[in-house]
């Protein structure tokens, strides 16, 4: 008797035990006399199941979870015996949660051996390398612009006009860099991507590197990473010893290679020139734009650089996905979006699915409402610089252009949900102490308004002339705004004035209608 | 176990600088190697760096103050880094920062008086999944609750 089972590596798996659970299946399976196959996978993105432990079944993937060592023996007999067992929920895929997403970007992860370019190539990579390598610049370019990608880091920049910007430059060096620098409280898909299937990011910067031009990449890691640093270095040798990176590509006239940078702590990096800078060995200060990178970019070159999930997309659309990319979505937004639910909530993970999607339904349906069973109070999308929504607005789509109508964003697509036991005031001062602490220094209504708005913000939670204090944070938000140089300073007012607007009684009493006359 | 770091030295750290110094933009590379080695970047080496790389010492220094990673002084024994952003602080991660600091006698960023334990914040470790999220020596682990976290703080007390 012999079993092939599936264990996550990744780091969300593994903190919840996903390496004890390993070593008890290797330690039942040698008492047993049992040969057992174990290939260590990314995650699903079914977190509320991890350790989610799959086994090959002549169905398909059977999955059982969430496991700890304890259950091993009886899972292992459910295995054998394909009986039922508490903790079995039947075939991967099957899986409700899983079932109704649209897995274009993460079809293959948490399914294939991250290690491994021939599970990669087994399971379709490759294809669009293959395809781009055939159509050279211009027709790279068309599927770009054709499937309406959008730049995923937040910024929803459109891809095409970016890549073209660098291709139409003339330059002796190009650069292609990849921003892994997912800081964002409540999102982990680049994390999950790099951990679960490295090489779909590897292939869509070196078919970045074949549109534009350029022979080298950079990936930047943030040092919270280590699980996904070491993924990626290991898939970057794996690609090189398969001739993906290197000299002549796949065989091709191409040269392109790559290296992982590993950052140092600071939230500013991720934002796009404060990275560059970073990357030439210096302070995370932020650039002044224009130039913008495209033609001044990494070491003065032009540079393309795209957030983990934009180049993750890239292999489907160029594997002749790009039309039917483009017919997910809504609006202006097209395609998937990875959807990461975080916080307080009952079924957290990654969901993708297409744009359009409401608020409600990710959080009530789809996420299941809070873990501990009390209501959702709050919910912040898009990270630290999130505007809060509180349940009047559950039923805004999942799209740029609607949540920047309601005075949001949906940034890398994080949610982090929220009970009523929040206090809005505190989570409103959080965000100016995280910009405090986080502001590169270089401009003035970043650095100075962010820690002026922590001393206002202690003033109305103590009690201190309340009307007058929120006026000032409203002047202070007006000027961070529109003020700052980058989106740290300039949308910090977000969650700030969301809570303010949305939830206006944590911060003290109503002003009198006295106070209100006057 | 967090790996032993060897004491200062200054051939050692010319070493690794030289290790590094032949790529673009090596000062992080640099300053992430020894710490690596020292477990902390020690003072002496700032200019050593300046030097190899051609930048000013306040270039290099400018850089190591910068980012919140770089240690000035050898960390404890063990160090304890909690989530302290939202997604962490939505499931209860506020009243778990105020119980470590409680058990181990110091507030976050600082080091117990015995050296055994350094205990930081840090700002996302990306499990928002499985929250509230802490790192122990590099060993990572989510849905921290009471017992989860007395464990963890009595592991690195040890």
């Amino acid at each position: 008797m012999s079993l092939r089972i599936f264990i996550p590596r990744d780091a969300g798996a593994v903190a919840v035990g996903a390496d004890e659970v390993t070593i008890a299946f290797e330690q039942t399976a040698a008492r047993r006399g049992l040969t057992l196959e174990i290939v260590r996978t990314g995650s699903r993105g079914l977190y509320w199941l991890e350790p989610m432990v799959e086994v090959a079944t002549s169905k398909g993937r059977v999955a059982f979870g969430p496991m700890t060592p304890d259950d091993v023996a009886s899972v292992l007999d459910a295995m054998t015996a394909d009986g039922p067992h508490l903790l079995r929920r039947g075939v991967a895929e099957e899986i409700p949660w899983l079932k109704r997403q649209t897995r274009l970007t993460f079809a293959r992860c948490g399914v294939i051996d991250p290690r491994s370019v021939d599970d990669y190539r087994a399971h379709g990579g490759y294809k669009g390398l293959e395809r781009a390598l055939t159509l050279g610049t211009d027709g790279i370019l068309a599927d770009i612009t054709t499937s309406g990608l959008r730049g995923r880091g937040g910024a929803g920049f459109p891809t095409g006009i970016k890549w073209k910007t660098v291709a139409q430059t003339s330059a002796d060096r190009k650069y292609i860099v990849c921003n892994a620098d997912e800081g964002d409280s409540g999102t982990f898909a680049d994390r999950m991507i790099m951990e679960g299937d490295p090489f779909v990011v590897i292939e869509g910067m070196t078919i970045a590197g074949i549109a534009v031009g350029a022979t080298k990449g950079y990936i930047y890691i943030r040092s919270e990473y280590p699980h996904a640093v070491e993924a990626m270095n290991a898939a970057i040798k794996a690609a090189r010893k398969a001739g993906y990176l290197g000299e002549m590509i796949g065989k091709s006239k191409h040269d392109f290679d790559l290296e992982v940078r590993v950052g140092a702590g600071a939230y500013v990096c991720g934002e796009e020139t404060s990275l560059l800078e970073s990357l030439e060995g210096r302070r995370g200060i932020v650039r002044a734009k224009p130039p913008l990178p495209a033609h001044k970019g990494l070491f003065g070159k032009p540079t393309v650089i795209n957030n983990v999930l934009s180049f993750a997309a890239i292999p489907f659309i160029l594997a002749g996905g790009a039309k039917a990319y483009a017919e997910f979505g809504m609006g202006r937004s097209r395609g998937t979006m990875p959807i990461q639910l975080a916080g307080n909530i009952s079924r957290g993970g990654l969901f993708e699915t297409a744009f359009g999607v409401t608020l409600g339904e990710l959080i009530d349906d789809i996420g299941g409402g809070t873990l501990n069973g009390r209501p959702v109070r709050a919910v912040q999308v898009g990270g630290p610089l999130g505007a809060y929504f509180p349940r009047a607005l559950f039923d805004t789509p999942f799209d740029y252009e609607a949540f920047a109508a309601r005075d949001g964003l949906i940034g890398h697509g994080g949610i982090v949900v929220f009970d009523d036991s929040v206090d809005m005031a505190k989570q409103a001062r959080f965000a100016m102490e995280f910009c405090a602490i986080e502001s590169c220094g270089k401009c003035t209504p970043c650095r100075i308004g962010s820690t002026r708005g922590v001393e206002t913000i202690d003033k109305i939670r103590a009690g201190e002339r309340v009307s007058e204090n929120l006026a000032v944070v409203e002047d202070l938000c007006n000027t961070m705004k529109f003020g700052s140089l980058c989106a740290l300073g300039g949308f910090t007012p977000y969650p700030v004035m969301s809570a303010l607007k949305h939830f206006r009684e944590d911060f003290g009493p109503a002003p009198t209608r006295l106070q209100a006359a006057e | 176990m967090k790996s032993a770091s060897e004491p200062w030295n200054e051939k050692r750290t010319a070493e690794i600088i030289a290790e590094h110094a032949g790529l673009e933009g090596a000062t992080l590379v640099i300053l992430h190697a020894l710490q690596e080695a020292f477990g902390y970047v020690p003072e002496p080496a700032i200019p050593m760096v300046a030097d190899v790389l051609n930048l000013s010492r306040a270039e290099v220094h400018g850089v190591f103050t910068f980012y919140h990673d770089f240690r000035h002084e050898p960390a404890g024994r063990h160090v304890l880094k909690l989530c302290r952003a939202e997604a962490c602080q939505a499931a209860g991660g506020d009243a778990l920062a105020a119980r470590a600091e409680a058990r181990l006698g110091i507030a976050l960023g600082h080091t117990t008086a015995d050296e055994r334990v350094t205990l930081e914040p840090i700002y996302c470790l990306g499990l928002c999944a499985t929250a509230p999220s802490a790192m122990l020596d590099g060993r990572i682990v989510g849905r921290l609750d009471e017992a989860r976290l007395d464990a963890l703080v009595a592991e690195a007390q040890r």
